[in-house]
């Protein structure tokens, strides 16, 4: 049944992690009927997942071309720390609004200029070189948490919209958060990237065959360069709603985040080996995980389960990943 | 060589160092629009360094190579296709994640340009690959087809769309059933009788005496990377192409190896 079906296969790829949400959501409300649908409690779970969500995303496009960025969580860090920094200076809104994003594009366009100049085997080594460099720059201008931001610019990662024409639909702290809002921009924006235009085609055909790509008159290395700027981009706008979020900017933001983002997107069915996956998997992914910490934090279950869950569910996906690629492959 | 016509692509005198290595030695070349040409040899007889010279992978250390007419300078691979040379390689050089129409138009999406962006016009897209499968008589179930789920037969096929879909004047295969089921051979082998008809020089490096004498209308040898014999295949038989190979001319079917005495 699982060899030679790309019917299944094709099925598995593109609703198999719509299904899991689904299921996921209807375990937790039969364990939580109470609490789990409340606006509160979703608008939380939204608010809460939208910067892993923006790092997600930014992985997502590395990791179709079969490469890893391990640096996005000490990209956050810096982009945190440098936007704190420059709002505490007195910098006006609309410039620290931009510092976020533009520390993590230049951070990325030194992971893609490094390991396609340097040649290095793997761009696992690049960034975790960058993991380490851009940790140590954010200890060294702050080893302290910077709080108290301007109002602007924790906008886009506090606001949340409870009044809608005039009506008040939901009461504080519900309501729909101005983070959700951004992460569907970004979202439909990358895939319109991906799926719309020459790069984005060229991106998925580096992750499936970079001969092919090279021989076709691709710029493979160019076009490795705006994948990791993409991905850096995407940690500079995590650290906005990051520091939206809390109002502050801290040094050990971020740390260990590379780590749910791969996982996010792994579970959301893009292959590690390259060249397949969806956004909308991506967000399915980041939900999946999302759901479970809410699910097991709300039955008070143990945070270490929350992990070894987690793990499974990796180890999981990936299989599920392996069945997928046997159903494809004809014999 | 033909009086009437001026050969499409021609290369005169070209000789090629690897360093202290002569890889060619004073090769003289020709195919006409049109034309099949197989080119046969041992490895290492330069087969592939001179296939590699007229897709500009390669540069001659001397010679010149002219094209319809006009002495030309391949500086690479993306020169030599712009005047419509296309290389069709051994492993297809396809991505698999990737379906049919993708695969036949990537690295030259038809769509608006938008700055450094081109927004894709994926119907366009599809028509088009649709249409030049049809010219070429490849028949695919669909063109949204990821490439791999085609058979070998199937993929040299789309391999050959794509070296074809911008009016190639010049399309080089390097051993294009070396990788396939026999069965798959015959569809690949009539694929290169359709380009001829529709005027393409196709130059064929094989082994296989049966591809050659099938597909092709002359067969070129080299040897220790000379020039060593040149035949229409009137000319010439399948045992003497085999005793060029190997250096030898006035090969006869008793000298063959294969021969049951």
């Amino acid at each position: 049944m699982i060899s030679n079906n790309p019917a299944l296969s094709r099925f598995l790829e593109s609703y198999g992690i719509i299904v899991v949400v689904l299921v996921m959501m209807a375990i937790l409300y039969a364990t939580q009927p109470a609490t789990f649908l409340s606006a509160t409690n979703l608008s939380n779970i939204i608010k809460q997942n939208a910067y892993p969500a923006m790092l997600a995303l930014g992985m997502f496009v590395v990791i179709i071309t079969a490469g890893i960025d391990l640096s996005v969580g000490s990209v956050l860090g810096l982009s945190i720390i440098c936007l704190a920094v420059a709002d505490k200076a007195g910098v006006p809104w609309p410039i620290v609004l931009l510092i976020g994003p533009l520390v993590g594009t230049a951070c990325g366009l030194v992971n893609g200029l490094g390991y396609t100049l340097l040649k290095l085997p793997h761009p696992f080594i690049m960034t975790l070189g960058t993991l380490n460099i851009a940790r140590g720059l954010t200890s060294l201008i702050s080893q302290a948490p910077i709080s108290g931001l301007q109002p602007e610019v924790r906008f886009a990662g506090q606001k949340v919209f409870t009044e809608f024409f005039g009506v008040q639909l939901f009461t504080p702290p519900a309501g729909i958060p101005f983070s959700l809002l951004l992460v569907v921009v970004c979202a439909v924006a990358l895939w319109f990237f991906l799926n719309r235009t020459n790069m984005g085609r060229h991106i998925f055909a580096i992750g499936g065959n970079p001969q092919a790509a090279r021989v076709s008159g691709i710029d493979v290395d160019r076009v490795l360069v705006y994948v990791y700027a993409i991905c850096g981009f995407f940690a500079g706008l995590a650290a906005l709603l990051l520091a939206g979020r809390t109002d502050s900017g801290f040094p050990l933001a971020g740390v260990g985040n590379e780590l749910d983002a791969i996982a996010a997107v792994i579970i959301g069915g893009a292959s590690f080996f390259g060249g397949r996956g969806t956004v909308l998997g991506v967000l399915a992914g980041v939900l999946i995980m999302g759901l479970l910490r809410n699910g097991l934090n709300l039955n008070n279950i143990s945070p270490f389960w929350q992990q070894i869950l987690i793990g499974l569910i990796i180890i999981i996906a990936v299989y599920i990943d392996v069945l997928r690629r046997r159903a494809a492959t004809r014999k | 060589m033909s009086v009437t016509q001026t050969p499409l692509l021609e290369a005169k005198g070209v000789t090629k160092y690897f360093g202290a290595i002569t890889a060619l030695r004073n090769v003289n070349f020709h195919v006409n629009a049109g034309e099949a040409l197989g080119v046969v040899g041992d490895n290492g007889a330069g087969k592939s360094t001179l296939m590699k010279i007229l897709s500009g992978l390669y540069q001659p250390s001397e010679g010149q190579l002219i094209f319809e007419g006009r002495p030309v300078h391949f500086s690479s691979p993306r020169v030599a296709r712009n005047s419509g040379i296309e290389m069709v390689y051994q492993d297809f050089a396809l991505a698999g994640n990737l379906p049919i129409y993708e695969n036949i138009y990537l690295g030259r999406e038809p769509g608006t340009k938008l700055g450094g962006l081109t927004i894709i016009d994926k119907a366009k897209e599809r028509e088009m690959a649709q249409a030049h499968l049809d010219k070429l008589k490849i028949h695919v179930k669909s063109v949204d087809q990821p490439v791999e789920e085609l058979s070998g037969g199937q993929r040299q096929a789309v391999a050959i769309a794509r070296a074809t879909a911008f009016d190639a004047k010049v399309v080089i295969m390097d051993e294009p059933t070396a990788a396939l089921a026999i069965k798959e051979v015959g569809k690949v082998l009539d694929l290169i009788k359709t380009l001829k008809e529709h005027g393409v020089a196709v130059i064929m490096i094989s082994h296989r005496m049966d591809d050659i004498f099938y597909a092709c209308d002359r067969v070129m040898a080299l040897f220790h990377g000379a020039n060593f014999a040149d035949a229409t295949l009137a000319e010439t038989n399948r045992n003497e192409v085999i005793g060029w190979i190997m250096g030898t001319r006035d090969h006869t079917a008793q000298l063959a190896h294969d021969r049951v005495h």
